[in-house]
């Protein structure tokens, strides 16, 4: 596929990919070429050799990001990514590993010190836990909030919502009261397939509307 | 600063106590820059430990956008670091670009690297007129607030608004900007800028008391610099030539000519330096900008990403169809994940952008650029005096709706 669009250009991927499955050996589970993105599914307990060695020996000197995936319908919902950056090879990779609710992933802590915080958010917002981060304390959310809110099982507007009271001279936590139910607008083309009763169907006595809808058809 | 809590009891010789004391820097504390809480740990007025809580402003931008369309989403990115908006969108745009695989038109591609710098210019007085005032002198400030206003009259000649523009769309531009912009850019490039600033400067630069501020300050060393995942100014000060405009050039940089300036000794004085410098190479660039600029459609053409011309959507039934589609539905993007980062004014503001083939992002993670640097501020801050606390802050360049998210 040719190139047009104009995202910053980094060193080129040839041979990258391959280097690197080669080099890390059994740890990889999976490496991916695509949008111009290296992606290296590694084994989650290998992590830390892993980006040991891609630090050390390949010259990813700087991690710059770890995000949280959620995928509800995997086995091991989460994804953990991390974004490493060569400062010297002028390039970028993705290093991914999966888990679940109950399974500490390691901590990369002792590697790069900025890890702390970001695994600290990943385990604000999605759970995930990180065996040696010495520090896994909750970062963004309120003190003493319960959840993760941004597993795609949590709810837009949460379970509690905050005001100052009046009456008692401070803020007070209450359950959240909408005065108008959430409103989420499905654009996506029912002529291309709805997957779901359109609305005003489930009113129908039961198989009348297919009956209907399949004569129509014919 | 609140009342101070008593939490050890360090005896000295005599007999007499010395107490460390635990003090709560913020959150309404105006040299926080927003809503920092520091909770600081002092022996006398020496810092001993640091612990910045940060989320006070957390307003689930992410959340947000997985609840949105591509283009419903981008008016949050002017929300993240609201002292430039318009850098922030770049980084978005061109991650659902480099999804969608789409060509930008020229004309487009300037005008964003012209805006893009603008921004730059423009946060920079900002925090530079911060900087000095956190450390004690009040007249730059004003004065480069004069810059910042004439940039957000540009902002708005061009976008409609001063500050939340929203004006970079995934394939370009909203819209064209008039003629006469340019030419009143180009002016202010000429004349006011570098005049006002300059005098400003001229206040500041070479003036003791703020050199004694700043100067030896929070001094990183270059490992540090790198494993602590600085970037921007906070990495250039260490004198790591290292700018993503340059090593990895995004639309027209690659075409611009200019230098990246770098610190020696990487201290708060030389983080402000850098900055001062930044603001005379984006001007260059700007000018770059207007004499090459051509001619041309200023967003893609490809009628299923972005929206047709008004006056073609009245006449045809092609363009009312994709109209109608792109503003319920929006666009789908192709399965997929990408992680775009670009030179903000204050580091590297990354987008990791995962796409399930809907006209939603899967997930939408953003990098904010203060987050690594404020994660530093204890290992910066230890051994210094309290009021330094202040000059540090000021030359990290946080913005907490960027921090928070």
């Amino acid at each position: 596929m040719t190139v047009v669009h104009s995202a910053p250009k980094i060193a080129s991927n040839e041979g990258v990919l391959d280097a690197l499955t080669k080099a890390l050996g059994k740890s990889v589970i999976s490496g991916e070429e695509k949008h111009g993105e290296i992606i290296l599914t590694v084994a989650r307990d290998s992590i830390v050799d892993v980006l040991r060695s891609l630090r050390h020996d390949h010259a990813y000197q700087q991690m710059m990001e770890i995000a949280g995936v959620d995928y509800p319908d995997r086995a091991e919902r989460f994804e953990v990514v991390y974004m490493l950056l060569s400062l010297t090879k002028n390039h970028r990779i993705m290093v991914k590993l999966s888990t679940d609710e109950a399974t500490a992933v390691p901590s990369i802590t002792d590697l790069w010190p900025n890890a702390g915080w970001l695994e600290r958010e990943v385990f604000d917002m999605y759970g995930v836990k990180f065996a040696g981060n010495p520090d896994l304390r909750r970062i963004l959310t309120d003190y003493g909030f319960e959840g993760h809110p941004f597993r795609k099982d949590f709810p837009m507007t949460g379970y509690t919502e905050l005001r100052y009271s009046e009456d008692e001279k401070r803020v007070v936590y209450e359950p959240v009261k909408l005065a108008q139910d959430m409103r989420t607008f499905d654009f996506l083309s029912p002529w291309e397939g709805a997957e779901y009763v359109l609305p005003g169907d489930e009113k129908a006595e039961g198989g009348d509307a297919d009956k209907k809808a399949a004569e129509k058809k014919s | 600063m609140s009342h101070g809590i008593q939490i050890e009891e360090s005896p000295t010789t005599d007999g007499d106590v010395i107490t460390n004391y635990t003090i709560n820097f913020g959150p309404q504390h105006p040299a926080a820059h927003g809503v920092l809480r520091m909770i600081m740990e002092l022996d006398g007025e020496v810092i001993e430990r640091v612990d910045p809580h940060v989320g006070l402003l957390h307003r689930g931008t992410e959340k947000l956008i997985e609840h949105k369309t591509y283009l419903q989403a981008l008016p949050y990115f002017d929300r993240l670091d609201y002292c430039s908006p318009l850098c922030q969108e770049h980084s978005y745009v061109l991650a659902i670009e480099k999804l969608l695989n789409i060509e930008v038109p020229e004309r487009a591609q300037y005008l964003r690297v012209m805006f893009a710098e603008l921004t730059r210019i423009c946060n920079h007085m900002l925090n530079i007129g911060a900087h000095v005032m956190d450390v004690g002198a009040m007249t730059p400030n004003l004065w480069v607030f004069e810059l910042r206003e004439d940039c957000l009259n540009f902002f708005e000649r061009a976008s409609g608004a001063r500050m939340h523009s929203a004006w970079f769309r995934p394939g370009g531009v909203h819209q064209d900007v008039p003629e006469k912009l340019l030419v009143d850019m180009g002016n202010w490039i000429d004349n006011r800028l570098p005049e006002l600033f300059g005098d400003a400067m001229s206040l500041v630069l070479d003036n003791r008391i703020f050199k004694q501020r700043n100067v030896d300050i929070a001094v990183v060393s270059r490992d540090d610099a790198i494993a602590w995942g600085f970037s921007g100014p906070m990495i250039r000060a260490a004198g790591i030539p290292w700018d993503l405009r340059k090593s990895q050039p995004y639309d027209v940089y690659d075409r611009m000519e200019f230098d990246i300036p770098i610190g020696t000794n990487s201290d708060c004085y030389d983080r402000f330096m850098v900055r001062v410098k930044e603001v005379y190479e984006s001007a260059k660039i700007i000018k770059q900008c207007l004499a090459e600029i051509p001619e041309g459609p200023i967003a893609s053409q490809d009628g299923k990403v972005s929206p047709p011309k008004r006056g073609e959507m009245k006449q045809s039934m092609e363009s009312l169809i994709h109209h109608f589609k792109l503003y319920t539905e929006g666009f789908h993007v192709p399965e997929g994940e990408v992680y775009v980062a670009t030179e903000s004014p204050k580091g590297e503001f990354g987008v990791y952008l995962v796409s399930d083939g809907s006209n939603k992002p899967y997930r939408c993670k953003i990098r904010p650029t203060a987050f690594s640097h404020l994660q530093a501020m204890d290992m910066m801050s230890k051994g210094h005096m309290l009021p330094d606390a202040t000059a540090i802050l000021g030359a990290i360049d946080v913005v907490f709706g960027e921090c928070d998210r």
